[in-house]
Formats: structure tokens, C-alpha cells, sequence
């Protein structure tokens, strides 16, 4: 289309949003969505990194037309979940968090059923799901029953499922979660390709690599507020410092060398086992430590990530 | 019924080509091994003190379409309960399903469709022994059998899927199974008329709802039925079933669209 306006190419718009729950019908109403507001334009990486129960799969059963807001507006492709529920899902993808696959039914079966879940005429899937299993590379295994999979290649099998409608959004939620190191790696290959494709991404995440790795922007959340909103590199360079200097001290001994070394550091931050200064420089600052004879256990010096951004913003680490 | 309801009922009938085999062998199983041993060996019992009480008819052509509404109900409740439960909590389908442009409620309607045809497939199983045993008058009455204790299941099915959406623990489950089926298996008239129950108790049993169901078959079995009986029967299991489809509309929405 020549006459794309701005507007068209936000898929996504949430303006003070709230989703609280009722655990009984006479409990309290607990608040898990406080407020938030964000917008995700076509094609982006968009990222909702924080810890367990800050909010983010709350947020994510809204975008996914699954849970109705409590306040505030929400818009995705244009439409509203409360009025145009069942059309929006036909256009998004959703990968859970959980895994809902029919262990009992084979891997084709899964995409086939799925598929015919959103109406897709029989022929029509069975092409789809032979495509989709070679994207997933579970061709080979397109006739074993589920049960027989890897956790990997379940997480594969579940984005494959989820793509089966072309959708124009794809829902992540966790997606490596419990998942080994090396199958990770092959799932954050398949989320390139996938936006490479012009998918746009939501992803929730409590990984900070993770949210590195495949996010052009993020939001943190924090016990249902969103605290902060930039790409990762403007996070980092916003909340913290370029480097850190991690420093292991006797347990028990890292508050009081905090206190004689606070005016080494742009800030100091305290954690059970280690002490962490904050510094644009960490060796010229190592340096000054061990001058001072403080002598500790270990010493590392590294690059800020987005979990020192978390840990600044909050005061808490992301993964307990 | 729509489309979208009947993409539930397909892959219900996909999960179900695995294990028919098995359910088809209980359901020619149980009904043989009840009328052998309830209608042959009790029965011959209960025929020597007089079928009087009966109304002149042998205790197993008594038992038997009893026990064909009872067991159907049975067969639809386990149906309604455990099925449903997984597919909520467990691995199963009503999550992933929720994701797609299905609404809940097309969930209930084909999950209940094809606890329908498991009602009629184990009602026509059951009815194909009474032919065996030579406990059906035609054919005719044989279908209206089969058609009457598939009602009595869906009667059941119908409010207990709408429940069992919500249910948090198995156990729950089971405490309906022990205390709300077996009580009304054993004293909604399937193994004995309620006329012989204490006058005080009988209005109890007509107020339960398998009575109907079990009377209604009895009626079509032994040709002893009333018009004006019948369409009460009837219009209590359809109220039943109703009653069951709006609940289940509320509650599906409430549990899978949190």
C-alpha cells in the first residue's frame, strides 16, 4: 500500500491498563496489571522483561484476547479484545508458557488439529504443517506421539503450532524457559528468522541475555507497573554504568567494605554474596580497591547488562 | 450447533479413535455381565416370590432398561468429569484451543456433542444385548430406547461439563462420583420399583432427575407407558439439559476467559 499512515503500523496500544483477579468470588480483588501503557509497531522485537509475578503474562492473556481488561483501553491490529475477541486471535500466534500439547496425538497431529481450531480448510493445513515441521526441523519425527519429545523440541513443536494461522503477531511467553543452554541457542535461531519474516514479536522474559538477545525494545515490569521502556543498550546506558565490578568479600563482610568503598563507584549495591560497584572504568577501579588493601576473595570486572538495570530500578534481582 | 463447535467435536473424535476399541468392549461387557448376574441369577430369585409386585413382568425385563438409563448416565458423567478437568488443568486441549478464534462456549457445545455420542454409541451397545437376550419388544422400541437413555445421558452431561470446568482438585470429582451418582444409580428405580419405597421418601426419588429417565425407559420397554407421564419425563430431562447449556455458556467463559 503507497498511503501508509504512522498509525497503521502500530499493531499494538495499551493506555492505562489493569487486569485484577479474584481468587474466590469473596476474596480481595488482587491487582496484577496496574496502569500500563505501550505501543509495538510492526515488525519490532518488543520485550517485557521482570521477575515472577510482576504482571507480564497477565498483560500477554490480554493481548491474547484471553482475559478481559479490568480499565483502560487496549488495541491489537487495530481492534478491541472485548468486542472483536475472536477475530484478533485468528491473527495472532500464541506460544504459552506452558506446554498444551496432546501428548497421546503425533506431532502433525498437534499442528493439524490446531489448525482446524481456526477454521482453516483440511487441505490447506496439511500443507501448512508439512512446511511448518520443516522450519521446526521435526520432520523426521511428524508421525512419533508427543510424549516421545525433548522439552527443545516441544518448545519447537509449539511455535510451529502457533504459526499455522500466518499470524501477524506472535505471542511469547517464557519462551526458553527450562530449557538447556544449546536448545535455547536453536530457539532464539528460529525467533530470528521469524522477525527476519516481518512477525512482529512480543516476548515476555525473566532472562536478561534473553532479552538482549531478541528484543529491539522492552519494558521492565514491576509488580504490574512498567518502571522503565527503551532498547537494551538505551536501558543500560540510562540506569547504570558502562561497567561493574563484582567483588566477593567474606560472608557477612560485603556491607561493611560497601561502606569504606562507596566513594570508589558511582553507586554500590549489596548482595548476599557479592558486593557490586558500579564504575565507568572497572579495572582503573580494581585497581584503587586492592590499594587500599581491601583484599577480596574474587574480583571480576564485566559489562553492565539489563539485570543491573532491573536490580537499579528496584532494588531487587531478577531471578530469586 | 456451529462450525466452530464442531472443530471441538472433531478432535475430540480424533483423541477417541485411539481408544474405541476399549469402550466399545465395556460397553457390551457391562451390560452383559448386569443382566447375567441381576436378571438371571437375582432375577430368578425375586420371579419365585411372585411378580406381583412388578406388574406381571419378569425381574430382568424390569432390570434391564433400568439399568441401560442408569449406566448411560454413568457413562456421560465420567465422560463430563475427568475428560473436562484435564483438559483445564492438565496438559489438555481447552488452553491451547482458547488461543484460537474459537470462543468457549463452542467448547462446551462440542465437548458435549460428543459426550452425545459416547451416551448413544454405549445406550446402543447396551440395547443391542436386551436384543440378545430377547428383551426388546421391536426395533422401534428398540431405537426409542436407545434414543431415550441417550437424553438421560446428555441430561447429565450437560450441567456436570458445565461444573467440571471450573473444579480446582480431582478430588472433587470423585466426591460427586460417590455422592451424588452412586446414590442416584441405586435408588432412582433401577433396580427396584420407588412405589416400594416408604411413602414419605418416594417424592424424593420422583424429584430426581435419573428417575425420569429411568421410568421413561421402563415405560418404552415394557409398552406400559402414559402419554401425559411420558411428556413429563421428557420435559424434565430437556429442562435439565437446558438448564445445564446456559450454565455451561457462564461458566466456560468465567474459568477459560479469566
Amino acid at each position: 500500500m503507497a498511503l501508509q499512515t504512522p498509525a497503521d503500523d502500530v499493531l499494538l496500544h495499551a493506555d492505562g491498563l489493569v487486569k485484577r483477579y479474584r481468587r474466590t468470588r469473596r476474596s480481595e480483588p488482587f491487582t496484577a496489571v496496574d496502569g500500563i501503557g505501550f505501543a509495538v509497531r510492526r515488525g519490532e522485537a518488543f520485550g517485557f522483561l521482570g521477575p515472577n509475578g510482576a504482571g507480564k503474562s497477565s498483560t500477554m492473556r490480554m493481548i491474547a484476547c484471553v482475559s478481559p481488561a479490568s480499565a483502560g483501553t487496549l488495541r491489537v491490529l487495530g481492534h478491541d479484545p472485548a468486542a472483536d475477541g475472536a477475530l484478533i486471535r485468528s491473527r495472532i500466534g500464541v506460544v504459552p508458557q506452558d506446554d498444551t500439547l496432546d501428548a497421546e496425538l503425533t506431532v502433525r497431529e498437534n499442528i493439524l488439529v490446531y489448525g482446524r481450531y481456526f477454521g482453516l480448510p483440511r487441505r490447506a493445513v496439511r500443507g501448512k504443517a508439512a512446511e511448518l515441521l520443516e522450519f521446526a526441523q521435526l520432520t523426521e519425527r511428524a508421525d512419533s506421539p508427543v510424549e516421545n519429545l525433548s522439552g527443545g523440541m516441544r518448545r519447537r513443536l509449539t511455535i510451529a503450532r502457533s504459526l499455522v494461522n500466518d499470524p501477524e503477531i506472535l505471542l511469547l511467553d517464557e519462551p526458553t524457559t527450562g530449557l538447556d543452554p544449546q536448545a535455547r541457542h536453536a530457539l532464539w535461531d528460529k525467533l530470528f528468522r521469524l522477525k527476519r519474516s516481518g512477525i512482529t514479536l512480543i516476548l515476555t522474559t525473566h532472562y536478561m541475555d534473553e532479552a538482549e538477545q531478541l528484543c529491539d525494545r522492552l519494558v521492565v515490569m514491576d509488580h504490574g507497573r512498567i518502571v522503565a521502556t527503551d532498547t537494551p543498550a538505551g536501558l543500560i546506558g540510562r540506569h547504570s554504568t558502562p561497567e561493574v565490578l563484582e567483588l566477593r568479600f567474606h560472608p557477612g563482610a560485603q556491607s561493611v567494605m560497601a561502606e569504606k568503598l562507596a566513594d570508589l563507584a558511582v553507586r554500590t549495591e549489596v548482595l548476599p554474596e557479592r558486593l557490586l560497584l558500579y564504575t565507568a572504568d572497572g579495572r582503573t577501579t580494581l585497581t584503587r580497591v586492592l590499594a587500599r588493601n581491601a583484599d577480596p576473595l574474587t574480583s571480576l570486572v564485566r559489562r553492565a547488562t539489563l539485570e543491573d538495570v532491573f536490580l537499579t530500578l528496584t532494588g531487587r534481582t531478577l531471578v530469586d | 450447533m456451529n462450525a466452530p463447535a464442531l472443530r471441538e467435536f472433531s478432535y475430540r473424535m480424533i483423541r477417541y479413535r485411539r481408544t474405541w476399541r476399549g469402550t466399545a468392549v465395556v460397553s457390551i461387557a457391562n451390560p452383559l455381565m448386569f443382566l447375567l448376574a441381576l436378571g438371571g441369577g437375582l432375577g430368578t430369585l425375586v420371579d419365585r416370590n411372585g411378580p406381583a409386585a412388578l406388574g406381571e413382568v419378569s425381574y430382568v425385563s424390569f432390570l434391564a432398561p433400568g439399568l441401560l438409563a442408569a449406566a448411560t448416565m454413568q457413562t456421560a458423567v465420567l465422560e463430563s468429569t475427568g475428560p473436562v478437568y484435564e483438559s483445564v488443568r492438565g496438559r489438555g486441549n481447552y488452553r491451547a484451543a482458547t488461543a484460537t478464534s474459537v470462543q468457549p462456549f463452542h467448547l462446551y457445545q462440542g465437548h458435549l456433542l460428543f459426550i452425545a455420542f459416547r451416551a448413544t454409541t454405549s445406550a446402543l451397545a447396551f440395547v443391542t444385548v436386551m436384543l440378545a437376550f430377547g428383551l426388546s419388544r421391536s426395533p422401534g422400541t428398540a431405537l426409542a430406547l436407545v434414543g431415550a437413555a441417550a437424553l438421560t445421558g446428555v441430561a447429565f452431561a450437560a450441567p456436570t461439563v458445565a461444573w467440571a470446568v471450573g473444579v480446582r482438585r480431582p478430588s472433587s470429582l470423585d466426591s460427586a462420583f460417590r455422592f451424588v451418582v452412586m446414590p442416584l444409580y441405586l435408588l432412582s428405580g433401577t433396580f427396584f420399583s420407588v412405589d416400594q419405597l416408604p411413602a414419605a421418601v418416594r417424592p424424593l426419588a420422583w424429584a430426581t432427575p435419573l428417575w425420569h429417565g429411568v421410568d421413561l425407559c421402563r415405560a418404552i420397554s415394557l409398552g406400559t407407558g402414559r402419554p401425559a407421564m411420558t411428556i413429563v419425563h421428557l420435559c424434565c430431562l430437556v429442562a435439565l439439559t437446558v438448564t445445564g447449556c446456559a450454565v455451561g455458556r457462564t461458566t466456560y467463559r468465567r474459568h477459560l476467559h479469566p
